[in-house]
Order: structure tokens, then sequence, then C-alpha cells
């Protein structure tokens, strides 16, 4: 009886978490969707918490509390420019969550307290405990980076990626060991030791452009890691979110890749950005640049009819979101016309730019994609370019033997006039010269994002 | 009951990849978020090797796992409404509180 209520909580609790992830296709239909996949939480618990094998309830209400008091700040204090770094703590947590799960079965079973284990659940342990430590410390290495506690660049060393390889190697071949014979617990844990070493090594030579893809695939491990604890378990409702949030990493990662023209293997072994940035700077040097003064840029906002607003990492890093929308609202009272670009791999993680600007009050119906936006260009009086670099290089397109070429872009320089707000000359994180601040119709406003929207805003006010 | 598991985790998969290849980027990171509150769902098996007191060990690595799993939870579904509660409709009719004084 108390096995099938169990059940049914599962059932209804896999019903409401696609439904939510189903109402995430609209936005305005999203937060009621996601508030009934909460609702289907609350039932799945409640389900498990009827188990009858649990006998002691202290460790878990304590767990429980500690774990929303820890949680309850996570959700509702965290800044949005932080979110990236969240989401990536969270990976962790999660991953955590399925290793513990898995050694304590193994533990169990190995001291004859639990289930004994066969081939097949000795497997799912291995593999959920595998994959699992790897998330684990990888996803603490992004939250390192994108934190900025450790340096963002890549951090190599020569033959890393033989050495990554042959941890790897070594990691599978202990998980080998432990399938045939699990009563090899000094494999077991080594391979934990080794899965721990490899999550570090594989996410430290990997730059902070590139932490969108590294976060979609560590949330695809850590998904992958609950499905086999699910297996391992025999509970379908843990089989069914993982395989869930697998394809979710999965598929962001891919369209990620897309974005850079990349494949998974590039990003993950290419350390982009490592090689020899200071001589395409040096040859950009003499290039003619022109800078502009904030009076210059505001009176042409102000008497442009149609202008696209397109921001980058930078916007994000002087949380200059604010002043973004109080500029586009001064340009759309004096009736121009105001549209967001959004690259999808703007920023530092998907989607990132598009929750900075909700949050600025930025109705979403004015958020556009590359696809939706790029017929655009040609037709608009003023692109204003905020930190963003790479993802509006035309190299990409024209120069064949750019790092970058082939990668889709903003057609930011078929634009009438371009003005683009900058710290200095540095080059983007690909370390390549970017042509498109050295055209005729570019025009650059240096200084931090925030400052000169706010000077901005003062004299488009004054035109 | 092996293959059984198959089958659910292989379908399961094709209806995530169904459903999300649907979600436009202008949602991934809420996107993301949820999908990291759904794996909080690894609380189940950290309850019951939390409280099934099977051995010292277990019940203290089950707490922590218990802990985590809901830190996610809490963490995740409230960070996820935060961010869906911003994205507003440009619709001149209906002001959002914030916008009219």
């Amino acid at each position: 009886m108390r096995e099938n209520l169990t059940q049914l909580s599962y059932v209804l609790a896999a019903v409401l978490f696609i439904l939510g992830l189903r109402s995430l296709t609209r936005p305005d239909k999203a937060r009621q969707g996601m508030q009934l996949a909460a609702v289907g939480m609350l039932f799945a618990v409640c389900g498990t918490l009827i188990n009858h094998e649990i006998v002691d309830y202290r460790w878990i209400a304590g767990g429980l509390v500690l774990g929303a008091v820890i949680g309850y700040p996570l959700g509702m204090w965290v800044p949005t420019t932080a979110l990236p770094q969240r989401i990536a703590i969270s990976l962790s947590f999660g991953a955590l969550a399925s290793v513990l799960v898995g050694v304590s079965e193994y533990y169990n079973a190995l001291h004859g307290v639990g289930e004994t284990i066969g081939t097949a659940r000795m497997a799912a342990l291995g593999f959920e405990v595998l994959l699992g430590s790897l998330t684990v410390t990888g996803a603490l290495i992004a939250f390192g980076k994108l934190q900025e506690v450790l340096p963002g660049r890549p951090i190599t060393f020569p033959g890393q990626n033989i050495a990554n390889g042959l941890l790897f190697l070594i990691a599978a071949v202990l998980l080998v060991i432990v399938i045939i014979d699990p009563t090899q617990s000094a494999a077991f844990y080594s391979m934990i030791a080794l899965a721990t070493l490899l999550g570090v090594l594989m996410v430290i030579p990997i730059g902070g452009a590139d932490m969108p893809v590294v976060v979609a695939l560590l949330n695809s491990y850590c998904g992958l890691a609950a499905a086999a604890t699910g297996f391992a378990l025999g509970n379908s409702i843990l089989i069914i979110c993982g395989s869930l949030d697998g394809a979710s990493g999965f598929l962001l990662s891919v369209l990620m890749s897309k974005a850079m023209n990349r494949s998974f293997s590039n990003v993950l072994f290419g350390a982009f950005g490592g090689g020899a940035p200071a001589a395409a700077v040096g040859a950009g040097g003499a290039l003619p640049v022109r800078a502009i003064s904030a009076e210059d840029a505001a009176i042409q906002l102000a008497y442009a009819s149609r202008v696209i607003i397109v921001p980058g990492y930078g916007m994000a890093v002087a949380q200059a979101q604010h002043q973004v929308r109080e500029l586009a609202e001064l340009i759309e009272k004096r009736g121009g016309e105001v549209k967001y670009a959004i690259h999808p791999v703007a920023g530092r993680m998907p989607g990132h730019m598009n929750v900075l600007l909700a949050e600025a009050n930025v109705p979403y119906d004015r958020l556009y994609d590359m696809d939706e936006i790029n017929g655009e260009f040609p037709q608009t009086d003023v692109a204003l370019v905020i930190g963003a670099n790479d993802v509006v290089n035309p190299a990409a397109r024209e120069d064949k033997s750019s790092p970058i070429y082939g990668m889709p872009i903003l057609d930011v320089d078929r634009a009438k006039t371009v003005i683009v707000l900058k710290r200095g000359m540095a080059a983007g994180f690909a370390g390549i010269e970017n042509m498109l601040f050295h055209a005729p119709a570019t025009s650059m406003l240096f200084g931090d994002a925030k400052a000169s929207l706010s000077k901005l805003v003062s004299e488009v006010k004054a035109a | 009951m092996l293959f059984l598991e198959l089958y659910i985790f292989v379908l399961a998969g094709f209806v995530g990849y169904m459903v999300i290849t649907r979600v436009p980027p202008l949602l991934h990171t809420p996107l993301m978020s949820a999908t990291n509150a759904i794996s909080g769902i690894s609380l189940v098996g950290s309850l019951v090797a939390a409280g099934s007191h099977r051995s010292n060990v277990a019940t203290i690595l089950g707490f922590v796992a218990v802990v985590c799993a809901t830190t996610n939870i809490v963490g995740g579904f409230l960070i996820t409404d935060r961010m869906l509660k911003m994205f507003k409709r440009d619709d001149p009719k209906v002001k959002s509180p914030s916008e009219s004084k």
C-alpha cells in the first residue's frame, strides 16, 4: 500500500516536471508551470518520506532544515550578474549528493548491511560515482573561474591532454575492476580520487568565454549521474529526472558550441586563446581608431530613428543593464525605435543577457535572437555595442585565416554607424584583432560601461 | 527490470529532447536553473540513505546529501521563479507596478 502511494507520487511528480519544462517554451506561462513543478517535487519528497525503509527521521529533518536555510539565500539574494557562478556551484552540490548516495549504498553493501550488489547495479553505482565526482570538482573550478577567485584565462601545461587521457583511462580501468569484483573497495575509492582530480584538470584549461559550454556540459553530467543513481537504486523518478536534465544540458552545450562554430572536443581540449595573442594585438596597433565624446555619441543616438543595442559580457561586469534601459527609454520617447540583439554566447552562460535585461524591466519582446535581427542592421542608424567583442567581429565572416572564422556573428558592421562602448583597446577573449573597431563608420566611446551610459543618458536628456 | 529502466531512461531522454528544443534562447538561463532544481530529486535517494539507519557512515553521508539536494531544490525553484517573474511583455495598457510610480 505504502509502496503504491510512493510510486503514485513519483508518477505525479514526473508529469508535473515535464509540464513545467514544457511551460518554459512560453515566457508568459513559464512561471505558473515551474510552480507546478515545485509542487511535483513536494509530492515526490512526501511520497519518499513514507518509505518503510526509513526508520529514523532526525537526520532527515536536520538535513532538510539546513538545506532550506542554505538554499533560500542562494535563491533570493544572489544578484543576476552572479547567475553563472550560482548555477555552477549548484551543479557541484547536485553531483555531490549523487556521489554521496552512491558511496553510502556501496559502503552498506560492502559491510553486509545493505542489498548485495549485482554486476548491473555495480556498473550503475560505479558510473554514477565516477561521473558525479568529476562534476563536483569540475563545477567547483568553473565556479572559481566565474567568481574570479581563480584566473579566468586557460591554465595549461605541456602534455595536458595526454595526462588527462591517461588519468581517465586509469579511472575507467578501476571502474571495470570494481564491476567485475565489487569487493575491491580500494579500486572504488581510488577511482573517486582520480575522478575528482580529473574534474579539476578538465576545467582548468578552459577559458572564461567558453564557460557557457562547460556549464551546460557539466549540467548534462550532473543529470547523467542522477540517472545512474536511479539505476543503482531501482528508482524510476530519479532515472526520469536525470535523463531530462542530461538531455537539457547536452542540448544546450551543442547549441553553445554551434554558436561559437566549434566542436565539443575543440572547446574541451583546445584551450582556445592560449596560443599567441600578443602578435595579433601588436599587428593592429597602427590601425586608426576614432574616439568619440559622450556628447557627440549622445547626439547621434538622440536623432537616430532605428537603434540596435548589442550587449556583451562587459555590460554584465559593469552591471550597466539599468542604465541601458534608461537610455533606450529616452531614445524611444524622442521617437526612435530600440531593439536588442542577443548573441547566443554573449555573457558567461546561455541566456545570460536576457535575464539581465529582463531584470532591468526591458520587455522581452524587444530582445531578438541573432537570426531574427541580423537582416535589420543595414537599415539601422546606430548600433550601440556595449562590452561585446568577439561576437561582433567581422573577421568571423570574412577572414579565412582568423581563428574565429565561421563563427556566426551579429552583423553590426553593416549598420550605418556603430558606437562601441569599451574600456580600452585590449583584444577580446580570443585575443583577436577586431576590424570593426577600426571601420570608418565606427566610433569608440572609451570608459566603464556604466559611467559612459550614465553620461549618455544625461546628454540625451539635454539634447 | 534493468531493461524496463533502460526504456524509462531512453524515453524520458526523448521527451526531454523534444520539449527542450522548443525552449527559446530567451529562457535558457531559467531552463538551466529549472533543470538544476528538478535534478534535486536525488533528494529521494538521499532521504532513504539518511533515514534507513543501516550504518553510521551511510547515515552521515546521507545527511550531507540531503543538505546538498535540499539546497538545490529550495534555491533552484526560488531563483527560477525570481527570474521568470522578471520577464515581462511590452504592453502599454498594463503597466508593470515598478514602472508606474
